[in-house]
């Protein structure tokens, strides 16, 4: 028992470990959240290569670079890798270094499953990776993965990508459970819960989400394996059992996932527009009432994904209803933001910007969400380049630029130095020009009949193609100047004051910047 | 919220690392066993990578759990450390609930969509296109497609074997709750009786639900390949029997951890959390019992 205490003691007296196992044994909040921001970081620009590696495809008509079957390969891994590779890690890497910070706590509640939630995400994309190197390829049925396209006529490799999705969800169920456990449990004393700041009650909604819906994530693709490797037929009529089948309770997961992704992106907002508005946040209780309506609404909207299968006509009609009522709380919060910086003292840090970016184009993604969500008008856009412009406006300048914003103003917390800010203007500036020439082509593109996931098109949409590949590829360059700032940050700069940023509040700044090792040994009193 | 006290932060441990390699092993061991297999090709170094991986596992479980125990009964972890694995574990059952309720969503919609769209109600009339004659049923004892899922001759009736195992679990959920009480009020013999009574309740349990699928593939063809029915039925049935082995080994090892003199009547919270999760399987059950068996 004495070897267990004296280890204990000595936790509080030291700083990190030296070398590799200092990663590898980790239990430090601020290592696991550095180590998730990298991994995302890489996965990132993985994924990003492949973005590229599809917009060089369709740069013009024809087939130029590659085949088709490795085309769908490409979008299939692309999409995969980042919504579970880039963005959910990124949130979460900003969960474990930003909450216990917010809240006044010494680390996460459940340390070790932390650091194995975090190491389970590497195992999980080496084994989804390797599936490009198999003998019939990797996954090649969209980031979907409907049946029968990945059970009767996937490729081998499919079982692979099925035991790879099982590890990511391990890994953020115990990811989100720690979260709850640490808001529920770890708050400083004082901390009532309609105090807690935004980011940290988006992070509590958001791993709830993530507990409800990524052990249905486990369920479908379980089916998949059965019906792959031991004959079960859920998803094969001629048993039956019924291909639309996969489609619900995958999108019973899909709906509330992209919830997940952009939650944790509307709390840290909600602490950067008021920081450099230099007001309080407008409707804070509104907000966090807004942010439960949509998580609860996000339960019960699945089958818009699903319109032109053959639901049913009342189920069109409830689905599509209750689609259109998620704008209400999502136009509370547009709105929300949008008074914060009404006669506020504005200034323009790359953080602001970033933000304010969010503000405009999220809300032009939501709109076209709106319209998708009609369902006879769904007949038209289905399955075609207008909802890949959607879900590009909800994800990239929606919860990517959420994840620059907070990583621009937090930044300084983490280094210890103020990154340039004319590099991260530079980088603003870049991706917006270069996101905008991408995407927004793609809405006429898709208005005018231009089918998704194809590797060839028919030549009248040639020049909003090559436009589009155009901003691809200043989008995709844009992101190495982000590494570039980070690494220049990490390395040096003007020294960063525990509060760089004269209009923010919150526990985070009342420690030094770079925060030490351990903070909050002690809980700090909340007024 | 927490009370004005310093925390307990865990000094660096091996566990979660070696816990990541050997369930990658373990899992990428299954995966190309099954590739390779259906490939006609060696599954052996398959095989040798999901034992290696497995044994990690066992490992890491002894090591880790060891580690936490020793931790806990050396009081190192106050109230506050409580809650957090009480929430832990709270949440985690929750997560269960949602991979059961994706099998569960599964069943409902084979059962009031599927099968009678393809019987041709509603103006869809799907199987007059696909299979002509298709009659839909619940049970379903004849598939659209015979040639490609042979139907079962019968199902399982839920008034032989599936009442007796409902007898059983749900005894079995107030002998644990006895033994929670007995633990409580510090009567360590009464306590290792009930529990021990527990135990002999889910290992009947575990042998009558292997008779039953004995019985189902040797006599009555319900099979993971005869139709939705067996696909949702062994599914159900074989996940619930999954988790009610892992409870009955949490109930084993509280059994040897009592034995060792470990719990008391204040702090028990392994104890606990493995009667929670008892319960839980319990409730399942009961789910399938009514929407598997009875309905």
């Amino acid at each position: 028992m004495s070897a267990v205490a004296d280890t204990h003691a000595q936790a509080h007296h030291h700083g990190p470990a030296s070398g590799i196992t200092r990663w590898l044994f980790t239990t430090n909040h601020k290592d696991i959240g550095t180590m998730y921001l990298v991994f995302s970081f890489t996965m990132f620009l993985l994924g990003g290569t492949m973005a590229m590696v599809i917009r060089a495809e369709l740069f013009q008509p024809g087939l130029q670079i590659v085949q088709p079957e490795f085309f769908n390969q490409m979008t299939t891994m692309h999409g995969l890798i980042m919504v579970f590779g880039a963005v959910m890690p990124a949130f979460v890497g900003l969960a474990n270094w930003m909450l216990p910070l917010m809240i006044g706590a010494p680390d996460m509640a459940l340390p070790r499953m932390n650091n194995w939630s975090f190491w389970l995400l590497p195992c999980a994309f080496l084994i989804l990776v390797s599936t490009l190197f198999m003998s019939g390829g990797a996954p090649n049925f969209g980031w979907t993965f409907y049946a029968p396209l990945s059970t009767t006529y996937g490729p081998p490799s499919t079982t692979f990508f099925i035991f790879a999705v099982h590890i990511m969800g391990i890994s953020s169920i115990m990811g989100a459970i720690n979260v709850i456990a640490t808001i529920l449990n770890l708050r400083a004393p004082g901390m009532t819960l309609m105090k807690m700041p935004l980011f940290v009650w988006t992070w509590l909604i958001t791993a709830f989400l993530l507990i409800a819906v990524m052990p249905v994530l486990a369920g479908v693709v379980t089916m998949m394996l059965m019906d792959i490797n031991f004959g079960t037929s859920f998803f094969d009529a001629s048993g039956g059992g019924d291909p639309v089948l996969f489609q619900h309770v995958f999108w019973f997961f899909g709906h509330p996932e992209v919830y997940i992704m952009i939650l944790p992106a509307f709390g840290a907002v909600s602490h950067i527009i008021p920081a450099f508005s230099r007001k309080r946040l407008f409707g804070y209780a509104s907000m966090v009432y807004a942010v439960g309506a949509i998580a609860l609404l996000s339960f019960i909207v699945w089958a818009h994904h699903m319109f032109t299968v053959g639901v049913p006509i009342a189920g069109q009609l409830f689905f599509m209803y209750a689609t259109m009522l998620i704008a209400v709380p999502t136009g509370v919060k547009v709105f929300n933001w949008v008074a914060t910086m009404f006669r506020g003292s504005l200034t323009f840090e790359a953080p602001m910007l970033f933000a304010v970016a969010f503000v405009i184009l999220f809300t032009i993604g939501g709109f076209s969400g709106l319209m998708l969500a009609i369902a006879p008008a769904d007949f038209q856009y289905h399955d075609t380049y207008f909802v890949v412009a959607h879900f590009h406006y909800v994800l990239v300048p929606g919860a990517i630029f959420g994840i620059f914003a907070s990583a621009y103003f937090w930044l300084p917390k983490w280094t210890g130095h103020m990154y340039d800010e004319t590099l991260a203007k530079t980088h603003f500036w870049l991706s917006f020009i270069g996101m905008n020439l991408a995407f927004f082509p793609m809405h006429f593109l898709g208005l005018a009949g231009m089918p998704r996931r194809i590797p060839d098109y028919a030549l009248q949409f040639a020049d909003f193609n090559m436009v589009s590949s155009i901003g691809a590829f200043m989008f995709g360059a844009t992101q190495l100047l982000f590494l570039a700032i980070v690494i220049k940050c990490v390395r040096g700069g003007e020294k960063a004051a525990a509060k760089p940023w004269e209009g923010a509040e919150g526990l985070e700044w009342t420690v030094p910047s770079p925060a030490p090792y351990h903070t909050f040994a002690t809980p700090p009193e909340v007024k | 919220m927490a009370t004005n006290q310093t925390y307990y932060v865990p000094e660096q441990s091996k566990w979660p690392i070696i816990a990541t390699v050997g369930l990658g092993l373990t899992l990428y061991g299954v995966a190309s066993i099954m590739v390779n297999g259906s490939q006609g090709e060696s599954t052996a170094g398959s095989w040798a990578l999901f034992w290696i991986g497995a044994l990690i596992m066992a490992y890491m479980l002894f090591g880790w759990f060891g580690n936490v125990i020793r931790e806990s009964r050396a009081g190192l972890y106050s109230p506050q450390m409580d809650r957090s694995f009480r929430w832990g574990m709270s949440w985690f059952i929750f997560s269960e609930v949602m991979f059961f309720a994706a099998f569960f969503g599964a069943l409902f919609y084979a059962r009031v969509f599927a099968v009678p769209w393809l019987g041709g109600e509603g103006d869809r009339g799907s199987s007059n296109m696909l299979w002509e004659g298709f009659q839909a049923t619940w049970p379903l004892l004849n598939n659209p497609d015979p040639q490609a899922y042979p139907a079962p001759k019968d199902i399982i009736g839920p008034w032989g074997l599936p009442l007796i195992n409902t007898v059983l679990l749900v005894t079995s959920s107030f002998t644990v709750t006895v033994a929670h009480h007995a633990l409580k009020a510090d009567n360590r013999k009464k306590l290792k009786i009930w529990l021990a009574a527990t135990i002999v309740l889910a290992l009947a349990f575990l042998v009558l639900q292997g008779e039953e699928y004995v019985h189902a593939y040797q006599e009555l063809d319900l099979t993971l390949q005869s139709g939705i029915y067996g696909s949702t039925f062994f599914m159900l049935t074989g996940f619930h029997g999954a988790h009610v082995m892992l409870g009955t080994l949490m109930l084993i090892i509280m059994l040897v951890r009592i034995q060792k003199g470990h719990f008391s009547a204040e702090k028990h919270f392994g104890f606990e959390a493995a009667s929670w999760y008892w319960h839980f399987v319990d409730v399942v059950w009961l789910g399938l019992f009514v929407f598997v068996y009875v309905l």
